[in-house]
């Protein structure tokens, strides 16, 4: 059992069709190659285990390095004129413009908070989303969770004002100038694809910890939806109305604002609600650089494995994005020209006027008596969950633990670093080409060299089977949904909702079923990369011609030969693509994965920001896991050039 | 046929657009003498307007016409800068379209040059009466002004009652009517049509070419219309120019183009055009043989053969074909029946 035919099974099915050519030449059958190869390989493991190996050192010098860095980085924040002058105002003026949200939404109270909001949302989509922003923000109080959720409030609106103070005016402009555009396009390739905690660590070292920090971070993650999307929808305004206009003589200011953002308006109301989505997902993120609100609750929860603590915290955050998703897609779909009617203002403002009226009466804050305390019964049903249900899960925990986990990570840990460099090497040139494996190549050796040689390995060992379940599930929920219009019908609602929901959300069971552990980590990666897997080979499947279809069923193909000799072969970059995906946003997870047991690189990344002296692992492990990312990409980029990974979820 | 450049309303001389980069190294080479496809395959480059000269003269209804991919709309953009030509020379009321200042051309566009678009390109967000006044708007007139304008054109385009609409509200023909009535707004000298009723039913189509020439006999604006219809070429057209691969063929009354063809290609274009509707007596009338009676009905040259033929059918004599009061010639029934038969033509071929 060699590294090779483990980790990337579900990619030698895709490189098949590529290898045939090149391994046929030598006069051997195909998988002669690959056993010789595997016998090798194999061969060198027995000769030189357990020589050549890199155990873990918390103290080795690059993280100590990195630690003073920080150290020194500190000590000039207030002497150096990049601090005096650039950053520290930076940091300055994002904490004035959150002090100021949290000015405001403290200052309102919460009847003054409840009634404003519902009559914004009223003016936004009418009295029923009126209705449901009442509910929603009156929920916050009834969870307990009132002051929590109002400071995350007031990140999240810090943060949305102003990525969309920057990235709408820069999105018109990118729209506008095929040159502007050609310049911030990688830029935002780059933002999108690094995984959020990548430059958690970076932003740590230039804007400190705290609100200001977090709402740079979230920052970084919402800007990219809100100008591409504003690019997009100013790109593709009707050319017919702007030629018009500009036969007519308009400057081109006169054609922007009387033509060009009133038709956009919509869409650039789509951009909007999209980065406040994005900012939603970064609030539990953003807590490790200690950001405050309900990111707290949930880290809190989470590394104590107490889902009592989180689940309320969760709730209040998905009615946060509910609430605030109605309201801005509302907005979105009212037509160009729509207008708030007399008895829509007069509605919203007796709704915000009652609520400011019923400030000073009701007390201040939300009263005692009308919460509802979730933690304890939740908790007891979890534990209920727990020990009725240990054996199945024992079971399920231990099988994947002792058949898969533990080999292969026996496998990687004991294996001489060179070895499991040139198998990886020797995959990723046999997949993808000779760049590609180099790349590979390089971001394993600079693994090494950072010191986290062992922790990678561990990490590859829970990301490759993850990915793998991941597949296997992918392939066959997006086959059946292809295969059955009914069940695709039922699977998609599903998937959607899987798909807007913020990651953690998945711990949740996952961390109720299996507790503190690895497995839960799995579990929680795979719940949140099938659905656009599933998703993907299902639109692959769908998108192969009708024509051919009906040529092979005219031709009398059993529906099995179909999706075998037909479906399957001509949706192959779909599934390439779907593979890629997984593998990228399963990757996305380690660091949450980290919060709960699954150790590694995940682990030291949050220890790094919550201990001071690991700073410098914490650091070099974000780094490493970048890299391990881009290696994964590359072994998997698969033949014929392929564009490299898509962004994530953009709709 | 041609006037002076001097009284033309329009004067395009040598007109070039070539798309793609190194437009200007292929006109200055021997490589735009190409055909398109071989043009595109040497330098990647489309020569859209291929040396293209005409006058319009004030008042005139022009029509260019041509085949899609022919280059005709590239050539009306061109009129005003929509589409920045690569080379030559446009002049309207004499002024120097080519070299003027982006504030010029503004001027130009908002005061003595309008168009109307294929697709209308109304703005979606703003009723019809603010979509007619948007040209007013831009040039900062009054909204009181601009709206009592937009009025007065909305009647004249027969939109009364639908001021407050939005453009998606109204059929397409009525939103055509907008389009119109817009570049009406702002008392333009010149408006240019590009493909303006191609996308309507036909007929819609009809009653919008009706409304057009009801129009240009009411406001009496020069006007340069784009189409691929011959028919709509010939019904509104008092000159046409035929476009093939972005040059001109050959520019022409409706008679000139049925009766002499320039090439094979616009012979081929209007071979299915009835010649009696399109022909004059002029045309088709003869010398008098010695001997034939010159007591017979008496039309004038300008006549359409279609509307000799109840006088023929009246009367046996041959018709007296005049012109200002001289004879021109006469036509028989004899003639007008080799007319129709199209034998005049063989015969010709024949000679």
């Amino acid at each position: 059992m060699t590294t090779q035919q483990r980790l990337p099974a579900p990619v030698e099915v895709t490189a098949a069709g590529t290898a045939e050519g090149a391994a046929s030449r030598g006069g051997l059958p195909r998988w002669a190659w690959y056993a010789g190869a595997a016998a090798l390989l194999a061969a060198a493991y027995a000769v030189f285990r357990g020589t050549g190996t890199l155990p873990h050192d918390k103290e080795a010098p690059q993280f100590l390095a990195v630690t003073e860095l920080r150290e020194w980085i500190d000590d000039q924040r207030d002497l150096n004129p990049v601090f005096l002058y650039f950053l520290n105002y930076v940091r300055l003026y994002v904490a004035e413009v959150h002090g100021l949200f949290q000015t405001v939404l403290n200052a309102l109270g919460w009847p003054g908070l409840v009634g404003v909001m519902g009559g914004m949302a009223w003016l936004a989509g009418g009295w029923r989303v009126a209705l449901l922003a009442v509910a929603g923000v009156g929920s916050f109080g009834v969870l307990g969770l009132w002051e929590s959720s109002v400071e995350t409030l007031a990140l999240v609106g810090a943060s949305v004002l102003l990525s969309l103070a920057i990235g709408v005016p820069l999105g018109v402009w990118a729209g506008l100038s095929r040159r502007v555009r050609g310049l911030v396009t990688p830029v935002l390739d780059v933002m999108q694809i690094m995984p959020t905690f990548a430059y958690l660590a970076p932003l740590v070292l230039f804007f400190h910890i705290g609100a200001p920090a977090g709402a740079i971070a979230t920052m970084i993650y919402s800007i990219p939806p809100a100008i591409r999307i504003t690019s997009l929808a100013i790109q593709e305004v009707s050319p017919a109305a702007v030629e018009a206009s500009a036969s007519l003589g308009a400057t081109p200011a006169q054609t922007l604002f009387k033509v060009r953002l009133p038709l956009a308006r919509p869409r650039i109301a789509l951009a909007a609600n999209q980065t406040v989505m994005m900012a939603l997902s970064m609030v539990v993120i953003a807590n490790l650089i200690s950001a405050p609100g309900l990111g707290g609750d949930i880290i809190r929860g989470l590394s104590r494995a107490q889902v009592g603590l989180m689940l309320p915290a969760g709730v209040a955050i998905v009615v946060t994005a509910v609430v605030l998703d109605r309201m801005l897609s509302a907005l979105a779909r009212r037509g160009p020209r729509s207008r708030a009617g007399r008895l829509d203002l007069a509605a919203a403002g007796a709704l915000a006027a009652a609520g400011l009226a019923l400030t000073p009466v009701l007390p201040a804050t939300w009263p005692q008596e009308w919460t509802v305390n979730l933690a304890a019964p939740v908790n007891e049903a979890v534990h209920w969950v727990e020990s009725t249900w240990y054996g199945a899960t024992t079971f399920v925990k231990d099988l994947t633990s002792h058949a898969l986990l533990n080999p292969l990570e026996g496998l990687l840990t004991t294996a001489p670093w060179w070895l499991v460099a040139l198998a990886v090497l020797a995959l990723a040139w046999r997949v993808s080409g000779a760049r590609p494996a180099l790349t590979a190549l390089g971001c394993l050796l600079a693994i090494a060299l950072l010191g986290l040689w062992e922790h990678a390995m561990q990490t590859m060992t829970t990301v490759a089977v993850a990915v793998l379940v991941t597949l296997v599930l992918g392939l066959l929920l997006g086959v059946a949904a292809a295969r059955s219009p009914r069940y695709s019908a039922l699977q998609r609602p599903l998937l959607d909702a899987a798909q807007t929901m913020p990651a953690f959300v998945y711990l949740l069971p996952a961390l109720a079923l299996f507790g503190s552990t690895r497995f839960t980590a799995i579990f929680a990666s795979v719940v949140y990369a099938v659905p656009p897997v599933a998703r993907l080979v299902e639109d692959g499947i769908r998108a192969v011609p009708a024509p051919v279809v009906e040529a092979a069923l005219s031709a009398g193909s059993t529906p099995g030969q179909l999706l075998w000799k037909v479906q399957l072969p001509m949706a192959r970059r779909a599934i390439l693509l779907a593979a890629n995906q997984g593998i990228v946003m399963t990757l996305a997870m380690v660091v949450v994965g980290g919060l709960v047991g699954a150790g590694a690189l995940g682990y030291d990344v949050v220890v790094g920001f919550s201990q001071r002296a690991d700073f410098g692992m914490g650091f070099v492990a974000g780094v490493a896991t970048v890299l391990l990312g881009v290696m994964l990409d590359r072994i998997t980029q698969g033949a014929d050039g392929r564009p490299s990974p898509r962004r994530r979820k953009l709709t | 046929m041609r006037d002076s450049p001097d009284s033309a309303a329009i004067t395009v001389e040598g007109l070039w657009k070539i798309f793609g980069a190194g437009a200007h190294r292929v006109l200055g080479g021997d490589d735009r003498h190409l055909d398109p496809a071989a043009l595109r395959e040497r330098t990647g480059c489309t020569a859209a307007v291929r040396d293209v000269s005409f006058d319009v003269r004030p008042g005139e209804v022009f029509v260019v016409m041509g085949l899609s991919g022919s280059g005709k709309s590239t050539l009306v953009r061109c009129l005003t800068r929509l589409v920045e030509p690569t080379a030559g020379e446009i002049r309207i009321g004499g002024e120097d379209i080519a070299r003027a200042s982006p504030a010029r051309l503004r001027e130009i566009r908002r005061h003595r040059v309008s168009m109307v678009f294929q697709h209308f390109g109304l703005l979606p967000h703003r009723r019809v009466v603010d979509n007619v006044a948007y040209g007013l708007e831009i040039q900062g007139v009054g909204r009181a002004a601009r709206h009592a304008r937009a009025a007065e054109i909305l009647s004249l385009v027969g939109l009364d009652g639908h001021a407050g609409a939005y453009p998606d509200q109204l059929s397409g023909g009525m939103q055509q009517r907008v389009g119109l009535a817009r570049a009406l707004a702002v008392d333009p000298q010149v408006m240019l049509f590009d493909e303006p009723f191609s996308a309507l039913d036909p007929l819609i189509r009809r009653d919008m070419q009706a409304e057009v020439v009801r129009l240009h006999r009411e406001v009496g604006k020069t006007m340069v219309f784009i189409t691929h219809d011959l028919s709509e070429a010939l019904k509104l057209g008092e000159r046409i120019a035929i476009m093939r691969d972005g040059s001109i063929v050959q520019v022409g009354t409706a008679e000139e183009l049925v009766g002499s063809p320039a090439d094979d290609y616009v012979a081929d274009f209007v071979r299915d055009v009835p010649r009696s509707h399109v022909l004059t007596l002029r045309r088709i009338s003869r010398e008098p043989e010695p001997g034939e009676p010159l007591d017979g009905p008496e039309l004038p040259a300008a006549t359409l053969v279609k509307d000799a033929l109840e006088a023929a059918s009246v009367s046996s004599r041959p018709i007296r074909v005049v012109d200002g009061g001289t004879l021109v010639g006469v036509v028989d029934r004899v003639d007008l029946l080799a007319f129709l038969s199209g034998r005049d033509l063989t015969e010709r071929a024949g000679a």
